[in-house]
């Protein structure tokens, strides 16, 4: 990776903010993952506004997956992250930050919907009692709240009881979003969240998102390309390991700087 | 000979070979219980064993079988659960770990009959615990914890790990993470294996016979305070168990009726066993369907 001279893969394109006009939620500096000695990801140099859902990109084994685990270091067990990863002026990839504190401020969505073995209602409940809050009235109101947020509170709210094992893949996709935001963090990392489910959820998901963007920052990792332009406001291309194109998503779908993201939504290799 | 022969052939000889087995187990099952079952009765259930008359029963045997294996399972099971979590939760994946495990394979491989003489040797003479129902426990403990390490270690395993990150993403600790989700998702297949290692420990004898020793003294069923010998509760008195029984009167037996005694004993063994192995099923299934549907 490091001796490829190649020239379009040298070619990139990152957008940086002003922040002047834009707030930026999170923003990664040098960031470095290693899998014991091979280097996962290098130069992920992100920053991501606030309120805005950004797409990251790019063909299987491109690393997008490994950079979004690592903004809330879900990677921590599993591989080395370098350089930092800004949050509200903090460094929350130093040893000293609360990393569990730290998830509540920036939660996550998997690829695969993993509901608890327990019932819709304690899926969203249970997080909330373990820090301590335990009025019976609240509890109920936020399951209420973050159920609507994720649109399907209509649907389940008689069967409350039942265990989220039950829901169709969805649904319980719709439920891991609503337990995510019910512990109102800052921002939501989503990672593929849509690739296991149907058109017709896909497309409430999506709906879902946009909506949520007016409360969260949204990071997203698809593979789908449609998907991307269709909900996100920015987008990052990812190839080999590093970010070679980030820019608005209109920009990158229709006017790519860079040659190999040209390729990429164009459909030529991925 | 043509592939489908083939495939004809061998789905033959596998039901052959199937239906052996089967026969063998309902055989010996059958014999057991057409023998025993007509010896089972309300008076032999209940009333002490007579050493030279006929009519005894088998009353303290049962009673200190169950409770054996409360007292085995009340050791095994915190430490089985421990060492499970640690194994499959907490312990990196090295040498260490992998010679732990080798270890607890060992040690579920060993012959009971070893197990009771370390037991007799260990707890017996160098603990000074004497034939005793506590030295009994202890030695069905090393008997049971390799295996019930196993198969909680197993039960976890068998938890996808998206749960765990789904409990990390919501920023819980690791020790909320498995307390509190992965331990209660894998509570059915859990409960599966300390029922079913109960069956095990109830059945057994070899590790008793030195341990918890091969007399049953006269119980004083008004008295529960644990503190006196003739308690039922007393940790501390010899407790010959079902299993122990009936090795005895089929070595050593000299009541007229020795054959009945052992032929009824046998079936009451077997039928708690039985009662053991479908009790974990019926607990295993209704757990689970509790928690994936309602």
């Amino acid at each position: 990776m490091a001796d490829n001279t190649n020239l379009t893969t040298s070619q990139r394109n990152i957008l940086k903010f002003d922040p002047k006009d834009h707030e930026i939620a999170l923003s990664t500096e040098d960031l470095h993952v290693f899998y014991g000695k091979t280097e996962g990801i290098s130069e992920g140099d992100l920053q991501f506004e606030r309120y805005k859902i950004s797409a990251l990109i790019g063909p299987s084994g491109s690393g997008k997956s490994t950079y979004l685990r690592s903004l809330n270091r879900m990677n921590d067990r599993i591989a080395t992250v370098k350089g930092k990863i800004m949050y509200r002026g903090l460094d929350i990839n130093s040893n000293d930050i609360d990393v569990y504190e730290m998830r509540r401020h920036i939660g996550m969505v998997f690829q695969r919907p993993n509901p608890f073995a327990k019932s819709i209602y304690e899926n969203i409940a249970f997080a909330l009692r373990q820090r301590g809050m335990n009025k019976k009235q609240d509890l109920d109101e936020i399951v209420e709240r973050s159920l609507r947020q994720a649109a399907m509170w209509d649907q389940v709210k008689d069967d409350l009881n039942k265990s989220a094992l039950a829901l169709s893949g969805g649904q319980q996709q719709r439920l891991c979003i609503a337990r995510a935001i019910a512990i109102k963090p800052d921002i939501l990392l989503l990672d593929e969240p849509a690739s296991a489910l149907d058109p017709v959820s896909t497309s409430q998901i999506e709906d879902t998102l946009l909506e949520l963007k007016q409360n969260y920052t949204i990071i997203i990792v698809t593979h789908n390309m449609q998907q991307a332009s269709r909900i996100s406001d920015y987008t990052a291309f990812f190839n080999l390991g590093k970010v070679l194109e980030y820019a608005e998503t209109g920009d990158i779908f229709t006017n790519p700087k860079v040659d190999l993201t040209n390729d990429y939504i164009s459909g030529n290799f991925g | 000979m043509n592939a489908k022969r083939v495939d004809k052939i061998a789905t033959g000889v596998l039901y052959a070979i199937a239906a052996f087995v089967v026969i063998i187990l309902v055989a010996l099952l059958g014999y057991i219980l057409v023998q025993g079952v007509p010896e089972i009765s309300w008076h032999f259930l209940t009333s002490p064993a007579l050493s030279f008359e006929a009519g005894g029963g088998i009353g303290i045997q049962l009673f200190n079988s169950f409770y054996l294996l409360f007292l085995a399972l009340l050791i095994s099971l915190p430490i089985s659960l421990g060492a499970g979590i640690y194994l499959n939760e907490y312990a990196p994946q090295n040498t260490i770990t992998g010679l732990i495990r080798t270890t607890i394979e060992i040690l579920s491989s060993l012959p009971s009959v070893v197990v009771g003489l370390f037991g007799y040797l260990f707890f017996v003479v160098q603990f000074k615990l004497g034939f005793s129902i506590l030295s009994g426990a202890f030695a069905l403990t090393v008997f049971n914890l390799p295996i019930l390490t196993r198969s909680i270690e197993e039960a976890l395993a068998n938890i996808s790990n998206d749960q765990r990150e789904a409990g990390y993403a919501l920023g819980l600790s690791r020790w909320e993470t498995v307390t509190k989700i992965v331990v209660p998702a894998a509570l059915p297949s859990i409960i599966t294996g300390v029922v079913l290692s109960a069956g095990r420990i109830f059945g057994e004898a070899a590790a008793l016979i030195y341990t918890a020793g091969q007399s049953a003294p006269a119980l004083n069923f008004h008295d529960w305070n644990p503190f006196n010998i003739s308690s039922p509760l007393s940790p501390m008195r010899p407790a010959e168990t079902l299993a122990v029984h009936i090795w005895k009167i089929n070595s050593e037996g000299i009541m007229p009726d020795a054959k009945a005694v052992s032929a009824g004993a046998s079936a009451v063994l077997i039928i708690a066993v039985l009662l053991f192995n479908f009790l974990a099923r019926w607990l295993g299934k209704r757990l689970y369907k509790h928690l994936t549907a309602e």
